[in-house]
């Protein structure tokens, strides 16, 4: 047992998604709990940050971390789990680019604490408590982890060897992944482990794509009744395919839903959000500003539609001051 | 900072021009050679009078050979004027020209900013961008595409007959599109010319009739360009040709048919004769008018309109040439180069009601008495006013519509000129006491100043200042029946009220209506006031800034006929430099499609303004065609996943240089180190 590999597993800021798509691995998994020693997994496994500390540095042959880093506690945890691993994989969009946590780059760190614990509809907190790093409990000291300003992406916060993009990654994207690190074949180091050309390539709809889109409105697919065999933009449904990094097999095309652009810009791309918005905005049918307007007002939220995954790590990266 | 010339690290050449002193007047120049001294890569930094002499181009090739250099940057002016001298400075020195980054600090620097401190801290941010951005350069090599021999003249006025015969005596197959139903523009319907009173008509007809002769041109009246496709050299044009409801093979311009029409007397304004007559349905435009045939108006025929007429022209015309059922025929054609002549409206005199345009049926445009005065205008050459009188006096106001900042504030340069030729005409026609109300008289061309003289000795009155209104309100009786001109006779400082029979507005030359349009379709650059703008407005006064498209004429801005036609005779000689030529190397600033990439999402395809981009569907990969691009920049900006790149501008470059940009690094704080 001792001369299997050891692999981690840990996740931040994350919905848990991610730890759920390692188990979507099936009767695969049984093949990689053959070939390597599980030594971290809170989500399932009971372990200690201390049994971690306890390991010698590069003890680890790889950890993968999926969630963004939001609290001194995640950022810590990157920090000593980069320290025991050889490698550091970037698992899933929040650890890649943010994903949907690095969506509060939006908005002050203030803000968003009176949000949650003083404004929300649903909150009842006559006393205004608020999370403090430090709680006094009978006579001794409790101590949280600090939230910090900015959603972070993993590798803004440690360095990141490999990423495995996707809400969540696929079953195939683990398997490969996993299987090249066994085999000794990974690419060159900071590469992202899919494909490397836009989805539209793999996508079953590509060829009922028309050159000219001329949008006069973007619909939302409760809005509308979608032909199945017809490219989503062709229907006026904002879909990130063009800007999005295949390797998915078009899951959620296949399942009737438009690309929300998960796996991420591919290498050439600095910023996911920028390049479809240019490319669906030339695409404006009206010429005039006020047709214009119209056609983009019926975008309600242009931040959650472009940058859903990457806000955290694109050039705008997060609202420069608060309001 | 990576260097991207093999593996060989970046040695940077670095040099700031004085530009005499129109850069060291502001820029401490020696403090920014010695700061890019200091910049990471920069092996040679030197600051020189005039990098753009010899010695200066000389010293760049030099120090490539003695320092083995492999980027050069220089900052001086716009690359507009001498990024190809020194990319070839650099050819010169065995490097390939594109290992070069030129800075812009004149116009965007010296000429801008009036602190010296100010003015060097901006030379020394933009020197840092180029000098980080410089080392990502690639070698590109530039394309030669062949140039094909025929030429498209756009108009026929002076300037597109000029440039057309130019071209065809040299030999060269013309094609010379006209919208109008016949070649002669504005200056067919002038009288005479200034200063040497020669007959518009005498001079010009011959022009005419040797454009519908020569072997070489082929001549498209009552035709317009609706599509221009391709590049410098290989032009696709697409023509529309307006039926005329005649066949120009067989219609040999005896104008039976028009003496036949049912309309016994024209009832529609003639154009030709701006409004001052009217003409039938069917109608050749003047005597001369080249081709000499006849054209059918469907808006005010009667066949066309009722489907009822007898069609007595169609009877009379033996040669058969009357073909009520022609239809529109689209041409496509194929050109190296193309001239545009598309001339001037003039100003519309309406728009400045207190000139009573309009409003009082004697007060004429100077092209309405351009036609009053020609022997086969309206009336004869006889000076008949609309009411029927013959003036005694005659007021001529300058400036209608130039010089005024609530219309153009430009000079349209020929008024004075065709004021003085109007003002000797009909002092000549009626003997009436002319008056010239004007600014200032701008008689700057050869022989003009002595017309002008000549004018003032035939008690011609000139009185200086700009016309306040015309009014028929009169404040004394021997103004009654007379229009009355208040003026600031600025010369003697009092208003005065000069009574008159007849007022001429010399209006003023404005751009085409449809200059935008047709900027658009050649995909050129109009100035702020709507003329075509020239590539360079001293060296370069026929060039435009696409490549292969020259611009002649009033279309250009306002000039008189012999600067249009010089203007036509240079546009011609320079599209037979591209000819004879054979190629024309290409700009290497292209986009290209690097194809594993391309995810084949087609979102290219729509926003090229070019059609340079095209979708391969057995491949399901876009297609670029080079030849095509102009390194506008849209695609490479659009492409969704990176796909498509482009040489100069490829994102390693322009991130290198923001970083630059935004990274100071204080002379005290430089070190060796790359960033």
């Amino acid at each position: 047992m001792s001369d299997k590999p050891n692999i981690g597993l840990y996740w931040c800021a994350s919905c848990g998604g991610c730890e759920e798509s390692v188990v979507d691995l099936a009767e695969d998994i049984l093949l990689v709990l053959e070939r390597v020693n599980i030594v971290l997994w809170p989500v399932a496994m009971d372990f200690k940050k201390k049994d971690l500390e306890e390991r010698p540095d590069g003890s680890i042959l790889a950890s993968l971390v999926n969630g963004a880093v939001r609290t001194s506690e995640q950022e810590e945890m990157a920090r000593l789990i980069r320290r025991k691993s050889r490698h550091v994989m970037a698992y899933g969009s929040c650890a890649h680019l943010g994903g949907i946590p690095g969506l509060a780059n939006q908005f002050a760190r203030e803000e968003i604490l009176q949000y949650v614990y003083e404004g929300s509809p649903s909150t009842a907190n006559a006393s205004r408590t608020r999370p403090a790093t430090a709680i006094p409990k009978n006579g001794s000291s409790l101590a949280l982890p600090e939230f910090h300003h900015l959603v972070r992406t993993l590798d803004q916060v440690i360095e990141v060897d490999y990423y495995l993009p996707g809400c969540p990654p696929t079953p195939r994207i683990l398997k490969e992944a996993l299987l090249a690190l066994l085999e000794g074949e990974l690419p060159p180091r900071g590469a992202v482990l899919a494909p490397d050309v836009a989805l539209c390539e793999e996508c079953p709809r590509q060829e009922s794509k028309p050159a000219d889109m001329s949008f006069t409105e973007f619909r939302r697919p409760h809005q509308t009744v979608l032909d199945p065999e017809v490219c989503l933009l062709a229907q006026g449904i904002v879909c990130l395919g063009p800007a999005t990094r295949g390797g998915c097999e078009a899951q959620c095309i296949r399942g009737h839903m438009a690309c929300t652009g998960c796996f991420g810009p591919t290498s050439r791309v600095r910023d996911q959000g920028a390049k479809i918005l240019s490319g669906i905005a030339s695409s404006v049918a009206a010429d005039d500003p006020e047709g214009i307007d119209r056609t983009l007002d019926t975008l309600p939220d242009p931040v959650g539609t472009f940058y859903r995954y990457g806000l955290a790590a694109s050039l705008l990266r997060a609202r420069n001051r608060p309001l | 900072m990576s260097k991207s010339n093999g593996n060989r690290p970046a040695r940077i050449g670095f040099y700031v021009c004085h530009c005499g002193h129109n850069i060291s007047g502001t820029v401490d120049v020696a403090a920014v050679a010695r700061y890019a001294q200091a910049l990471p890569h920069v092996v040679v930094s030197r600051e020189y009078k005039y990098m753009c002499s010899d010695p200066g181009q000389e010293r760049i090739a030099q120090d490539i050979r003695e320092h083995a250099l492999n980027r050069i940057v220089v900052a001086s002016c716009s690359p507009l004027l001498h990024e190809h001298t020194f990319r070839t400075a650099v050819e010169k020195g065995g490097l390939n020209p594109f290992f070069f980054q030129m800075v812009n600090i004149r116009e965007n620097v010296s000429w801008v900013n009036e602190s010296p401190e100010e003015a060097t801290e901006k030379a020394m941010d933009l020197a840092r961008a180029a000098v980080h951005r410089v080392a990502f350069h690639k070698a590109l090599e530039p394309k030669r595409v062949p140039i094909l021999p025929d030429v498209l003249v756009v108009g026929g006025g002076i300037a597109g007959i000029h440039a057309a015969l130019t071209l065809a005596n040299a030999g060269r197959k013309v094609v010379l599109v006209e919208r109008e139903p016949t070649i002669g523009g504005h200056m067919a319907m002038f009288d005479k010319t200034f200063p040497t009173l020669d007959c518009a008509a005498c001079i010009l007809t011959p022009k005419m009739s040797q454009v519908k002769n020569h072997p070489n041109i082929t001549l498209w009246t009552y035709s317009e360009v609706s599509k221009v496709e391709g590049y410098v050299g290989n032009y696709t044009i697409t023509v529309r040709r307006k039926p005329r409801y005649i066949s120009e093979k067989l219609c040999v311009g005896c104008m039976e048919c028009i003496e036949a029409c049912i309309y016994k007397e024209g009832k529609f304004p003639d154009e030709f004769n701006a409004g001052l007559s009217r003409r039938k349905p069917i109608y050749i435009p003047f005597p001369q008018a080249t081709p000499q045939v006849v054209v059918i108006d469907p808006q005010t025929c009667i066949e066309f309109k009722t489907g009822k007429c007898k069609k007595s022209c169609l009877e009379k015309c033996d040669r058969d040439a009357i073909d009520f059922s022609q239809k529109e025929v689209v041409e496509e054609i194929r050109v190296g180069t193309v001239i545009l002549a598309t001339g001037y409206k003039t100003f519309d005199a309406g728009r400045l009601p207190h000139y009573g345009y309009g409003k009082y049926d004697n007060v004429y445009t100077s092209l309405e008495v351009e036609r009053l005065v020609n022997a086969s205008g309206p009336t004869g050459g006889e000076l008949i006013l609309r009411d029927g009188r013959r003036p005694k006096t005659v007021g001529i106001i300058h400036c209608v519509g130039s010089r005024d900042r609530n219309t153009n504030r430009w000079c349209s340069r020929t008024c004075c000129m065709y004021s003085l030729k109007l003002a000797h005409l009909l002092k000549e026609h009626t003997d009436a006491e002319v008056y010239n109300f004007y600014i200032d008289i701008r008689a700057a061309g050869k022989s003009y100043e002595e017309f002008y003289d000549k004018l003032l000795e035939e008690n011609v009155h000139f009185i200086r200042g700009r016309v306040a209104e015309v009014t028929d309100w009169t404040a004394r009786p021997s103004e009654e029946g007379k229009l009355v001109i208040r003026v600031e006779d600025t010369m003697i400082g009092v208003v005065r009220r000069i009574p008159v029979d007849m007022v001429v507005l010399a209006v003023g030359m404005e751009p085409q209506f449809d200059a935008q349009e047709v900027r658009r379709l050649f995909n050129i650059s109009c100035s702020t006031e709507g003329f075509f703008l020239e590539r360079h407005p001293k060296l370069a006064p026929v060039d435009t800034f696409t490549d292969g498209v020259f611009i002649a004429g009033a279309c250009q801005g306002p000039k008189d006929i012999p600067d249009s036609v010089a203007q036509a005779g240079a546009a011609a000689s320079q599209a037979l430099v591209l000819i004879d030529s054979g190629s024309i190397e290409l700009e290497p600033n292209t986009a290209y499609l690097v194809e594993e990439d391309c995810s084949g999402c087609k979102s290219c395809l729509t926003i090229c303004p070019y059609h340079a981009i095209s979708h391969d569907e057995a491949r399901k990969k876009a297609s670029i065609n080079e030849a095509l691009c102009k390194g506008c920049g849209t695609c490479t900006a659009t492409c969704p996943s990176g796909a498509i790149r482009q040489n100069l501008f490829e994102d390693e470059e322009i991130y290198s240089e923001i970083r630059g940009l935004l990274t100071p690094m204080p002379a005290e704080a430089q070190g060796g180190e790359s960033c």
